[in-house]
């Protein structure tokens, strides 16, 4: 190996996008860089992108996948708006994402993949790469498949088998680039490929190809040194928003001392929740993959019912299907959690990419009066606290919880600290066993929360259902009144929750001109565009909210004490029509419907408008 | 105390009698089966804490309230759906479906079939009256076509779904039909089916005198139901009839009907057996005949692991291979790093 010759460029943060066809491998290219960067020790953010249709057409604008990271040494909140580096495996991925590299930014290009055939596909009349239209930025082109071809010569492998190495190549170069040690993905491939040596083996070379070429080549004048971010103490690792749903549906089992279920119908973005739970069976976890969306949240019910910790996850589509049966755990008042991965909609919508727009139908999507608590989590790693919250909720008050997260922290990542799991609220159930003065309706408690007693224990059989029931005896009822009572006794035990919700403390100050006010994965956009701008020394605060409903006590007060409020939400203004509704306080709504997260730069100049408009 | 009491004190009838006035219209075969089930039940061994009983919706729905036991009345059509996670968390519970041939066979006619291929360990009775009574009179999934109801003024255009055949085509293993007015073989089917490892499915026939009146009456009236009936009994000829001097002859794979006498001996006669899923076709076929018996009893049993307690083997077995969950030591599976 020659001697590194080359300078290195200190910088505070980058970000990078991966992007190649369906087939190129970019998730996971863009995966292992991430657990690297992870390692290495500097804050990040993931934003993996990848089309609707498992088998687009090779070479296709539709059939394009991307992952997106930005790293730093600060603490960062979003995956990045401007691209610094844009590695594109074939045309149709340069002509997706070129757009978004910032000027004199670097491209990492393959060769191989710029046919002629595949210019066409992607539009090019000629190629971008010599005809002068890639001028403003600084172009690595290599023909990454014939050298990871000529690495992997001895090997012997088919073609089609030394071209599916190259992403490896090209993630050798990144990693030279920024100056990084492999182990792990080395690692990774030795664990993934270990019944395929030669495969193995020919992942390594290109790797180990890639880095070397970084070194040796001209066209890098430098690499570049990101020093590690100032993390508090502690053990972290890389979490995806729906890895983190599973582990605190886990950690809530644990600490309820109750068996988790999860019943569920496979759906995109919310799959991962099932595939991850399904491999915990050692944790005593029952996962049942149902008929259909309806039977997830049934099963989950009946499990409810016999005792369990009961939950199921979906995205819009399968909550539609599912929210006669929300409301029957909410008359029968029984413990669930919901988790709406939401994306694009109506209907199949954008299957694949995020949205905000179900809040509403969270909020009033069932039939009757049906009220249910409603929590969203703000980013990857908060799902986990987020669904420990929700299942503690669900648990304490006996009614079923809605959990919305999204398409964007589902399946991107940040750096997760591990919780200590003593220090985590111990979930508490309202299981009872002693007959004597049981009555399944019993309300008398102070948050309205009714016993749970179970199938099984002697002397406490009764019936529960669909049917409105009396209040304390859980009898069957028709009576007006009662009736009257039961829908204002549902709708108390949720306000009741609001007692221990704490009150929001503003990101900046408790008043002013602007009150940037959010709900959801848009967190990370909304706080580093509200910094950004008090940076510059405008009077701007932020408030984020976990509580949908109930909403905290004190929110109401906070929004008097701004001029404005904006309301900046993936969808057309639906927590506007709740603040609207609740607070008779004006809003002023920011929408964005792409089917993307919000990026820092739209939101800080919406801010700007607002406060100088 | 109370589960000293449970536990040594045989359990009777009266135990499974809740205080609940029950409101089925006077007359109705519900009565009649609610009294088969209450019955058997104290025979069954089973602690009266351990019984679960689902509902769907529909008059026949409403039978969990009637029953002094853990009950749950869900919604229409889901009731196998409940009753899976009920008893896929807990398979101690004795988990019994009631429904209707609208809650099973249409509105939850996606659950029925899968609860049966699953082979979950249940009983489903599903209460067959060919109507809709508690919308007041539609036709149902079971009417046969022509049926002039409320909402067929000029009769159902639907053919009718074979409840038994469905339930062979989705794999049940163990698929019987009773019918309301025949409590000795009821009693004999109840049992059996509570016995069977696995979904037991149990079509009841079932009398709506409000809206559909007289159904099954000519297998159930005095005059007529020893002709129209065959009840099947394992290794035993198929045998019917006043004097039990008929029986059934396969020719190819038909069912035709034979006078025992001169011409054809007892040995002409088909063996029933129950664990011939062939056979359990071909008599399921004869539902709707009106020149062959209508078959009554077990039709089809076969006996094969059940869903839960795969669930529990592959819990144990996960256990043994990984050890018991540690969640510290999931967290801290991969790619982790210390901050000092
Ligand atoms: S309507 Fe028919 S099925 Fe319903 S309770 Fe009355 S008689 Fe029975």
């Amino acid at each position: 190996m020659s001697e590194t010759k080359k300078q290195v460029t200190e910088l505070t943060d980058v970000t990078i996008r991966f992007a190649g066809d369906s087939g190129d491998g970019m998730q996971l290219t863009g995966t292992q860089f991430s657990d690297n960067t992870a390692i290495f020790g500097n804050d990040l953010a993931t934003f993996p992108d990848y089309p609707a249709e498992i088998r687009a057409p090779a070479g296709s604008l539709a059939g394009v996948s991307s992952f997106q990271i930005q790293f730093s040494n600060r603490d960062i909140h979003t995956p990045g708006d401007d691209l610094d580096v844009l590695v594109s495996m074939n045309p149709a991925a340069l002509k997706v994402h070129l757009a978004d590299l910032k000027e004199n930014g670097m491209i990492i290009i393959n060769d191989a993949n710029f046919t002629k055939r595949n210019l066409q596909l992607a539009g090019y009349d000629s190629n971008p790469v010599d005809d002068g239209s890639l001028s403003n930025f600084r172009v690595i082109h290599v023909d990454m498949t014939k050298l990871v071809t000529i690495a992997t010569e001895e090997i012997g492998l088919s073609p089609k088998l030394v071209a599916r190495s190259s992403n490896m190549f090209a993630l050798g170069i990144v990693y030279w680039m920024y100056g990084r040690k492999f182990d792990n993905t080395i690692k990774f491939i030795k664990d993934k490929f270990s019944s395929k040596p030669d495969i193995s083996e020919a992942n390594v070379r290109a790797l180990n190809a890639g880095f070397n070429y970084g070194e040796t080549i001209e066209v890098i004048k430098t690499s570049f040194h990101i020093s590690k971010a100032v993390f508090e103490p502690g053990t972290y690792r890389n979490m995806m928003g729906n890895m983190a749903v599973a582990y605190g549906f886990l950690a809530a089992a644990q600490s309820s001392g109750l068996n988790l279920f999860y019943g569920g119908y496979p759906i995109t973005p919310a799959s991962d929740i099932l595939h991850y739970l399904s491999g915990y069976k050692h944790f005593n976890v029952k996962t049942f993959q149902a008929e259909d969306e309806i039977a997830g949240v049934v099963s989950a019910i009946g499990a409810a019912y016999a005792g369990d910790l009961a939950v199921t996850a979906t995205s819009g589509p399968g909550m539609a299907l599912k929210t006669e049966a929300i409301g029957l755990a909410i008359i029968t008042e029984l413990p669930l959690v919901i988790v709406n991965v939401q994306r694009g909609g109506p209907s199949t919508g954008l299957p694949t990419k995020t949205e905000q727009s179900d809040l509403l139908q969270a909020m009033w999507g069932r039939h009757g009066e049906a009220p249910c608590a409603i929590l969203a989590a703000s980013s990857p790693a908060d799902c986990f606290e987020a669904t420990y919250e929700a299942c503690r909720i669900a648990l304490k008050y006996m009614m079923p919880v809605i959990l919305l997260t999204d398409g964007y922290i589902a399946n991107g990542s940040e750096p997760w600290k591990l919780p200590d799991l003593d220090k985590l609220p111990k979930l508490t159930t309202r299981r009872v066993t002693d007959p004597e003065g049981y009555q399944s309706f019993d309300h008398s408690s102070e948050i309205l929360a009714r016993p749970w007693a179970i199938p099984g224990t002697p002397g406490m059989e009764h019936r529960i259902g669909g049917l409105e029931k009396s209040d304390g005896l859980g009898h069957v009822s028709h009576n007006p009144l009662n009736h009257h009572h039961m829908v204002k006794l549902r709708q108390k035990k949720v306000d009741i929750i609001a007692k221990e919700i704490p009150d929001e403390i503003p990101f900046g100050d408790t008043s002013g001109d602007l009150l940037v006010l959010g709900w959801g994965g848009t967190k990370g956009a909304l706080r580093s565009a509200v910094a950004r701008a008090r940076g510059e020394g405008k009077s701007v605060s932020h408030v984020h909210l976990r509580y949908l409903n109930p909403l905290p006590n004190n929110l109401g007060e906070l929004l008097l004490k701004y001029k404005k409020v904006l309301i900046p939400e993936l969808n057309l203004g639906q927590l506007a029509i709740i603040i609207r509704a609740k607070y008779l306080v004006d809003t002023i709504s920011f929408s964005k419907l792409q089917g993307k997260p919000f990026t820092i730069t739209e939101v800080y100049q919406r801010i700007i408008k607002e406060i100088e408009g | 105390m109370t589960d000293t009491n449970t536990m040594t004190t045989p359990l009777t009838r009266k135990d499974f009698v809740s205080n609940q006035e029950v409101r089925w219209c006077p007359g109705c075969g519900d009565y009649a089966i609610l009294s088969q089930v209450q019955k058997i039940l104290p025979k069954m061994g089973i602690p009266k804490e351990n019984f679960l009983f689902v509902s769907g919706i529909g008059c026949s729905s409403r039978f969990p309230y009637y029953m002094e036991t853990y009950g749950f009345h869900s919604i229409h059509g889901r009731a196998t759906a409940l009753a899976s996670g009920a008893k896929v968390a807990n398979p101690e519970l004795s988990v019994w479906v009631i429904t209707g041939d609208g809650d099973a066979m249409s509105i939850g006619g996606n659950h029925f079939i899968h609860t049966l291929r699953r082979n979950i360990d249940m009983n489903i009775l599903m209460f067959n009256n060919r109507i809709y009574g508690l919308t007041k009179g539609q036709y149902s999934p079971t009417s046969e076509i022509g049926k002039v109801t409320k909402s067929s003024p000029l009769g159902s255009l639907d053919y009718p779904f074979n409840p038994p055949a469905l339930a062979l085509g989705a794999g049940g293993t163990f698929i019987a039909r009773a019918i309301d007015r025949d409590q000795g073989a009821s009693l004999e089917i109840l049992e059996r089916a509570a016995k069977h490892k696995g979904t037991s499915f149990v079509e009841y026939y079932q009398n709506c005198l409000i809206f559909n009146d007289g159904v099954f009456s000519h297998l159930t009236e005095k005059n007529t139901k020893d002709d129209t009936v065959l009840h099947l009994v394992h290794n035993q000829p198929m045998r019917f009839g006043k004097d039990n001097n008929k029986g059934l002859r396969l020719v190819g794979s038909q069912f035709e009907v034979i006078e025992l006498g001169s011409k054809f001996g007892i040995n002409d006669v088909f063996v029933h057996n129950e664990n011939d899923k062939n056979l359990a076709m071909l008599l399921s076929e004869l539902t709707y005949s009106d020149v062959l018996p209508t078959p009554v009893g077990i039709f089809y049993v076969k006996d094969t692991p059940t869903y839960e307690t795969m669930v529990e083997d592959q819990i144990e077995r996960a256990i043994k291979i990984k050890g018991k969950g540690d969640l510290n030591k999931l967290f801290n599976s991969s790619g982790t790093w210390v901050v000092e």
